[in-house]
C-alpha cells in the first residue's frame, strides 16, 4: 500500500456531470431534478430548468422552479439519472399540485396523530 | 489526510454508504477527495421501495458532510498497515 501525500490532481469532480440531467437530494428531504450547469469545491451548484419532485406514497407531482443556485451545505447527494431507465416505478401516478399537497397534509397529520397517541400511552409504561 | 489515503486504497471495492438521512446506498467506490466526498458507481439503494426517486440513479456524488457510515468488505482492511499509519499520524501532530 502506498500512503501518498497530498495529491492536488486527484479527487471527485462533478465536471463529468456537467450539462447532464441530475437528481439533487437536499438536507430538508427535497428532491430537485435539473441540468447541472456549474459547481465549485463546496458543492455549490447551478441547476437549470429545476423541477421539484414531490412524492407522497404512490403519487408524485413535479413543480417547475427555473434556474437555481443551491448552497453546497444543503446538498446530500447528486445522482446521475440514467436516461435509459424509468425515473420512477411505473405504478406511481402523477397528480396535480393541489392533490399532492392534500396527500402531504394527510400524511403529516397521520404521523402527528401517531406521535400524540404514543405520548398518551407513555404513562402505561408498557415497554 | 489519513482517511483520504485510506479511501484511495479502497477505490474499486464494493461499499455501502449510510447517510445521516438514513438512506443507504451500495456501490463501487469510484473516487474520493480531501473532504471525503464520495463518488459511487453502479449504485443500488438498500431499501429501494422507500426511495422510488433513486430508481434510475446508477452513479452518484455524495457530499462527505452527510455520511454517517461507510460499510466496507471484511477483507478491505489491512489492519496492521492502518495501525502503523495511525501511529505515524498521531506522532506527527
Amino acid at each position: 500500500m502506498s500512503w501518498a501525500g497530498f495529491d492536488p490532481f486527484y479527487g471527485t469532480s462533478l465536471a463529468e456531470n456537467l450539462d447532464k440531467k441530475l437528481l439533487v437530494i437536499l438536507r430538508d428531504g427535497r428532491k430537485l431534478i435539473g441540468i447541472l450547469r456549474s459547481f465549485d469545491q463546496f458543492a455549490n451548484v447551478v441547476i437549470e430548468d429545476a423541477v421539484e419532485r414531490i412524492i407522497v406514497g404512490e403519487q408524485f407531482c413535479d413543480v417547475s422552479l427555473g434556474l437555481y443556485i443551491i448552497r453546497g451545505e444543503n446538498v446530500v447527494l447528486i445522482g446521475e439519472l440514467d436516461p435509459a431507465r424509468e425515473e420512477l416505478p411505473s405504478h406511481m401516478q402523477r397528480v396535480s399540485y393541489k392533490m399532492i399537497e392534500e396527500a402531504r397534509k394527510a400524511e403529516r397529520e397521520a404521523t402527528e396523530l401517531k406521535g400524540s397517541m404514543r405520548k398518551r400511552m407513555e404513562f402505561l409504561d408498557l415497554e | 489526510m489519513l482517511f483520504f489515503s485510506y479511501f484511495k486504497e479502497l477505490v474499486g471495492k464494493e461499499v455501502t454508504v449510510e447517510l445521516k438521512n438514513d438512506l443507504a446506498i451500495r456501490g463501487t467506490l469510484h473516487s474520493v477527495d480531501q473532504y471525503l466526498n464520495i463518488k459511487l458507481e453502479n449504485t443500488r439503494v438498500v431499501d429501494q421501495v422507500k426511495y422510488p426517486h433513486m430508481l434510475s440513479v446508477r452513479n452518484c456524488f455524495i457530499r462527505g458532510s452527510v455520511v454517517r457510515y461507510v460499510q466496507l468488505p471484511p477483507d478491505g482492511v489491512d489492519i496492521e498497515i492502518l495501525h502503523d499509519a495511525t501511529r505515524r499520524e498521531a506522532r506527527g501532530s
